[in-house]
């Protein structure tokens, strides 16, 4: 394989790629229906690296800057005139924003994936690294596009009215004139018809006490399997997660079942002992691996000194422990206001739901869709807040515990 | 017993400890027997019985009370009926009668016989014996009484004293009535067979899947580039956002009238018409003449399990991989491997033990799952799985025990999955 072959190709594809890419977002931003023209984009790119290949960096001075240029004269002039808008439905300004995009990611990843490649023979190292670099560049285009398109679509579907979802579903331009109450009205139609008040205020008690009973729990069991002799600690130790692979399915039933029967099963109670008993065993074994980490010589200095075993887990262990008390925390917070399906199968009280169960009873012919979107925003932002601010410790807990979903 | 003081302390100071240990765990342990273990057996038991949604409410005596006649001035002669009746249409009531406060201030002539008047302090009661009554047996109790107070009686009064029954009922969850009948239905069903395969497909499919994606996100996140850690988080959203936002804008998405995939689809040239993802079994799609038959709704939704689980074994192989000493690839290098040799003889070895502990995890994860497909497709067009099959058996038909023994069928599967499991789990693997 000859580097000007594979030059030729990456800027076949990435041209191409990138004039679909950005033809779809004009059309999902401005609401214009553009149409797809691949085939002058494919051959700009195709020109552009046969360039990329002749052209070494030394011999040009500005190589970044004409490999850009060229291509927007190529797409310029092979789509004579329209590279992006045919029909002129969009303003001069948006057409020459995506024509300068389209030109600079076209090469930039055209530099990224030939890159020190030139018009000759390649050795099988060259070729294998070529072809790294260029699944590289479309795997991270392609997973940044299927991992936040259905995010974008939720928070710009629950910004539009009924009407213009109507006139057209592509058209997710923010009309800023409208005024904040106007874009905003699904959220204030949920809070003052929908009693998303009350959902939230539910989801957020039974999330917190979720956590607490959890942590009560948790954490002397944990330091008991982690610190103090006894028979059957082996056994514990490796049952615990064998609980943990009992499926919430199984138990529905049954629990369904008894609760109905004590009379308890409509009420955030039966939830805030339900939640506890599956996040437990994974607590467990999260701060079971941290407390072993921690050196046996301060439980015995605490010893000596007077203290209780209780007090060196409340003054020793705990203190110490406090990156993996917070992970488990924000673990078991994002497992409980996740939660799904015993929240929709014990709640039948409108006041007691949860957001989960509220959000599925908007899921009908009659509540439109930007209600529903609306919701899931709503359920959505704080877990990722508290993600994004939390990353670290969330992560950690991420990958000690959750095998889950 | 004699021990030396040594041995006594050491004995005593273990014992202690022992016993710390099992006082800091039973909270722990009841919570887990109360609401996992017990609930499991509970499941054998309702699976092998013939209860139905409706038997949770148990057979009870509902007594309605009504007043005829006037209640006005002293000599009024008025009756006080008491309707009786057993609520369950299937199962006896057995010893069951009524008590209630009567006030003072009338003469009673005419008493049903099953009835007598128990003075107490505080005023007169009228028990009635009802004894044993079928299922959907019904009655009337009457008594007549003369007023002679009107001050004392009227008909607040005695509406206000609320008759109270005794009864035994016999409910059929703590009955011993036994049948197989449920898992004769579950697997004589015809489309039983069906939901077993639909269940394996999307568990094989998604678990893969989701491993492979997550393989293919580590390799690309282990080069530095800038915005990496931006784009690392980004990852997470769909495994950390609520199952319920992203399934519905997943449904929104492609909705096939006004989503944005099929628009987009119609208005590129790219489908002829509106494709309802997830709402139809199968689409046909030809390639080179021939004409194969897709099972649309399924891959979608395994799909949606690929895309909300990958970011979990991201993070997982990543991790792994960064654990990689770099010296082994510079020796590499030096020998002149490629990198895809590289890959294939260093990395895959070096992971290869938390892909296998993942894949095992993650088949029984996968297996387990309902969230998803529920609210997807509701179990429609070719996707029901067994654990969709539970709630539609137990909640949809309202057949509790046929539930229950598809969720033993269930159970049974992870048994083996376990066994498998800890038979093939690498020990290395962390």
């Amino acid at each position: 394989m000859t580097g000007m072959f594979a030059s030729a190709l990456t800027g076949l594809v990435w041209v191409g790629l990138w004039h679909l890419v950005l033809t779809m977002m004009a059309i999902l931003a401005t609401g214009a229906a553009l149409p797809l023209a691949l085939g002058p984009a494919a051959f700009s790119g195709l020109v552009a690296g046969v360039f990329a290949a002749l052209q070494r960096p030394s011999l040009l001075r500005n190589r970044r800057m004409t490999g850009i240029i060229l291509i927007a004269c190529l797409l310029f002039s092979f789509s004579l005139g329209t590279p992006f808008d045919p029909e002129s439905l969009l303003a001069p300004w948006q057409s020459l924003l995506l024509l300068v995009l389209a030109s600079a990611a076209g090469w930039l990843s055209i530099e990224k994936t030939v890159g020190p490649a030139n018009a000759g023979f390649m050795t099988r190292y060259g070729t294998e690294e070529f072809y790294l670099r260029l699944f590289w560049g479309l795997g991270l285009m392609m997973f940044v596009l299927i991992v936040a398109v259905p995010f974008y679509v939720m928070v710009m579907t629950s910004l539009k009215s009924q009407h213009s979802l109507m006139i057209n579903p592509l058209d997710f331009s923010i009309d800023y004139s409208l005024g904040v109450t106007k874009l905003l009205s699904s959220y204030i139609e949920l809070f003052t018809d929908y009693g998303f008040m009350t959902l939230l205020v539910n989801s957020a008690v039974v999330s917190v006490a979720t956590v607490i009973i959890t942590l009560l729990f948790s954490v002397p069991g944990a330091y008991a399997v982690a610190k103090l002799r006894f028979p059957g600690r082996k056994w514990l130790s490796g049952s615990v997660l064998l609980i943990y692979l009992i499926p919430a399915i199984i138990l529905v039933i049954p629990l369904y079942a008894i609760f109905s029967q004590l009379g308890m099963r409509n009420s955030l109670f039966a939830l805030c002992i339900v939640y506890p008993a599956t996040t437990i065993p994974v607590a467990v074994y999260m701060l079971r691996g941290y407390f072993a980490g921690l050196p046996s010589d301060l439980d015995d200095a605490g010893l000596m000194d007077g203290l209780s075993r209780l007090q060196i887990i409340t003054n020793i262990a705990m203190p110490l422990s406090m990156p993996a008390i917070a992970s488990v925390a924000l673990y078991v917070f994002m497992i409980a206001w996740n939660e799904f399906l015993f929240a929709f199968m014990f709640l039948d009280d409108v006041k007691l739901f949860t957001l989960s169960r509220g959000i599925v009873s908007l899921n009908s012919s009659e509540v439109p869709r930007q209600h529903l979107m609306a919701g899931a925003v709503i359920a959505t932002a704080p877990v990722l807040f508290l993600f994004l601010w939390f990353e670290r410790f969330l992560v950690s807990g991420l990958t000690a515990g959750s095998v889950k979903g | 017993m004699s021990r030396t003081s040594r041995s006594d302390f050491n004995g005593e100071l273990a014992r202690r400890e022992k016993r710390l240990a099992y006082l800091l765990l039973l909270p722990t342990f009841i919570l887990i027997l109360a609401i996992v273990l017990l609930p499991l057996l509970t499941n054998f038991w309702i699976s092998f019985k013939p209860v139905k949604l409706g038997d949770l409410r148990p057979p009870s005596l509902i007594i309605k009370e009504a007043l005829r006649g006037a209640i006005a001035s002293p000599g009024d002669i008025f009756k006080i009926e008491y309707r009786f009746r057993n609520s369950s249409v299937k199962y006896p009531l057995t010893e069951a009668s009524l008590r209630d406060t009567l006030p003072d201030g009338l003469l009673i002539t005419t008493l049903d016989p099953a009835c007598e008047i128990i003075s107490e302090e505080g005023g007169r009661t009228i028990f009635c014996t009802l004894g044993d009554l079928d299922a959907k047996a019904r009655g009337k109790l009457v008594v007549e009484a003369v007023l002679e107070e009107p001050m004392l009686v009227n008909k607040d009064i005695l509406k206000a004293s609320k008759p109270e029954t005794l009864f035994i009922a016999q409910n059929v969850l703590t009955s011993f009535e036994f049948t197989l009948e449920n898992f004769k239905k579950v697997f004589s069903a015809a489309e039983f067979w069906n939901v077993l395969k639909t269940s394996i497909y999307y568990t094989v499919f998604g678990t893969a899947g989701a491993l492979l994606f997550g393989l293919f996100a580590a390799q690309i996140m282990l080069k530095t580039f800038p915005g990496r850690s931006i784009i690392r988080g980004l990852f997470l959203f769909p495994y950390v956002a609520p199952v319920i936002a992203v399934a519905f804008s997943w449904v929104v998405l492609f909705d096939p009238f006004s989503g944005v995939v099929n628009t987009m689809l119609l208005q590129l040239g790219a489908a002829e018409g509106p494709i309802n993802f997830f709402g139809q079994r199968k689409v046909d799609i030809s390639v080179f003449g021939l004409t194969i038959e897709f099972p649309i709704a399924l891959s979608m939704v395994i799909l949606f399990e690929i895309w909300r689980y990958f970011p979990l074994s991201f993070l997982f192989i990543l991790a792994r991989m960064q654990s990689i000493p770099s010296d082994i690839y510079e020796a590499a290098e030096m020998d002149g491997a490629t990198p895809l040799q590289q890959f294939w003889s260093l990395s895959l070895p070096f992971i290869a033990g938390i892909l296998a502990v993942l894949f095992l995890l993650r088949f029984i994860w996968t297996f387990n799952k309902f969230d998803d497909i529920f609210l997807l497709t509701g179990g429609n067009a070719g996707t029901r799985t067994l654990t969709v099959n539970v709630y539609e058996q137990a909640f949809a038909i309202s057949n509790l025990g046929a539930g229950a023994a598809v969720a033993v069928v269930i159970f049974v599967f992870l048994l083996i999955f376990s066994v498998i499991f800890i038979r093939f789990s690498p020990k290395d693997a962390g």
